[in-house]
């Protein structure tokens, strides 16, 4: 999660201080992983000193900070343009798994015992995923679907890697 | 652990094609256990010989402590039609029957009566989200509806263990989801073994284990993880 991009489309929602975005923040998009205030303070000094929010009068009260903070029409801007554009598909080709993969076979190790010994660890976790679906909120079971689909693609790449490995070996041999 | 269901070296070929070239697999009693592999690893052969609708070549097959794969054709039909449940991909219920009729059809061919087995079959309408459908014919039921009818079926004789061989193959993933948590839900609450046979990764992570067929053996999967492990 891109933390200045979350609080400026917080920010988007309602002008709001540092520690409304905070609780804002790990509601939504915590999971079990709150935003330390020191991150969300420096955050927003960053995104200030950039002109994409503005920080006003501090407010009388106690706490450390008592500005409320507000988009700018610059960060109103970058925040839809982040929202609306695709993230950029990456090829994957270069994982740790492919490398491990070529290096067993280059070394003659048991590059299929690696590729089950993966296999398993995915499906455990992605059995530990479809168990917090069926326990957790519809947000949980949204993010969890997003890890299965995840997982399930690299499954089906090992599945497809291991059913090749000969070939693969044979290439890794005469190259 | 004590397998209610296993295997023992399994061999089993359709003329001078080998499917199982040594398949050992133990199921647990309420457990549910995924048995993956690509097409033609041998799995749904697996399955046939465990729910002892193939005899297999060579090897045994035991269930609660008896050996399967020596009973007569008649006492296997007489165990799947009492200990077993089935639900497959396509084609498996009857179209000119009612939804109620289908589910209650395990329990007629048990010998019970009307009276007795139509509340028993609609009494899983409701388990599976399916009420108020039981006297739909079962062309008017979408994908997902037609599959929990199977499931009701599966269930509705009490079965030790459910037999399932991709049982959301045919479904979309939201559908297939459904199908699968009330698989599981009604399985846990009645204390049923599963096997379930599948390629997709999605439906295996629901089984407490799962194991994988390649080349007619299979590979435990736990057992990896065990030898990782140390």
């Amino acid at each position: 999660m891109t933390v200045p991009l979350t609080l400026l489309g917080l920010l988007e929602r309602e002008p709001s201080h540092g520690y409304e975005l905070k609780r804002a923040y790990d509601t939504y998009f915590g999971r079990g992983k709150p935003l330390p205030f020191g991150q969300v303070y420096s955050t927003l000094g960053r995104l200030a000193r950039d002109g994409k929010v503005t920080g006003g009068e501090a407010e009388p009260g106690a706490g450390p900070d008592r500005k409320r903070y507000a988009i700018t029409e610059a960060g109103a801007s970058e925040f839809d343009a982040w929202l609306t554009s695709p993230i950029e598909p990456e090829p994957h080709l270069q994982t740790v798994l492919f490398a491990k993969v070529v290096l067993a076979l280059m070394l003659g190790r048991p590059a299929e015992i690696y590729l089950d010994t993966q296999r398993a660890a995915h499906l455990r976790r992605m059995h530990e995923l479809t168990e917090l679906k069926s326990t957790g909120s519809l947000m949980d079971a949204l993010l969890a679907d997003h890890g299965l689909f995840h997982l399930e693609a690299d499954l089906r790449w090992i599945d497809v890697t291991s059913a090749r490995l000969s070939s693969l070996a044979e290439m890794v041999r005469t190259s | 652990m004590t397998p209610l269901i296993e295997a023992r070296d399994v061999y089993k070929s359709f003329g001078q094609t080998p499917a199982l070239t040594g398949a050992s697999i133990a199921a647990a009693r309420g457990e549910i256990l995924a048995v993956m592999g690509p097409s033609g690893s041998g799995k749904s052969t697996l399955l046939h010989c465990l729910a002892g609708i193939f005899r297999p070549d060579k090897g045994e097959v035991w269930f609660a402590g008896r050996r399967l794969d020596t009973l007569s054709d008649s006492k296997r039909t007489e165990l799947r039609r009492t200990a077993f449940g089935f639900v497959f991909q396509f084609g498996q219920l009857v179209p000119e029957l009612t939804v109620a009729d289908n589910i209650a059809l395990p329990l007629f061919l048990n010998g019970m009566g009307k009276k007795a087995a139509y509340p028993r079959a609609e009494a899983w309408l409701p388990r599976l989200g399916i009420e108020g459908l039981g006297s739909r014919r079962t062309g008017e039921l979408s994908g997902g509806q037609a599959q929990r009818v199977a499931l009701a079926r599966a269930m509705v004789a009490q079965p030790k263990v459910l037999f399932a061989d991709e049982p959301t193959g045919s479904l979309d993933t939201l559908a297939g989801e459904l199908v699968m948590t009330q698989l599981v839900d009604a399985s846990r609450e009645e204390g049923v073994t599963v096997i379930l046979v599948t390629h997709e990764a999605r439906v295996a992570a629901y089984a407490d284990r799962q194991v994988l067929v390649r080349d007619g053996k299979v590979i435990d999967h736990a057992g990896l993880a065990v030898e990782v492990t140390s």
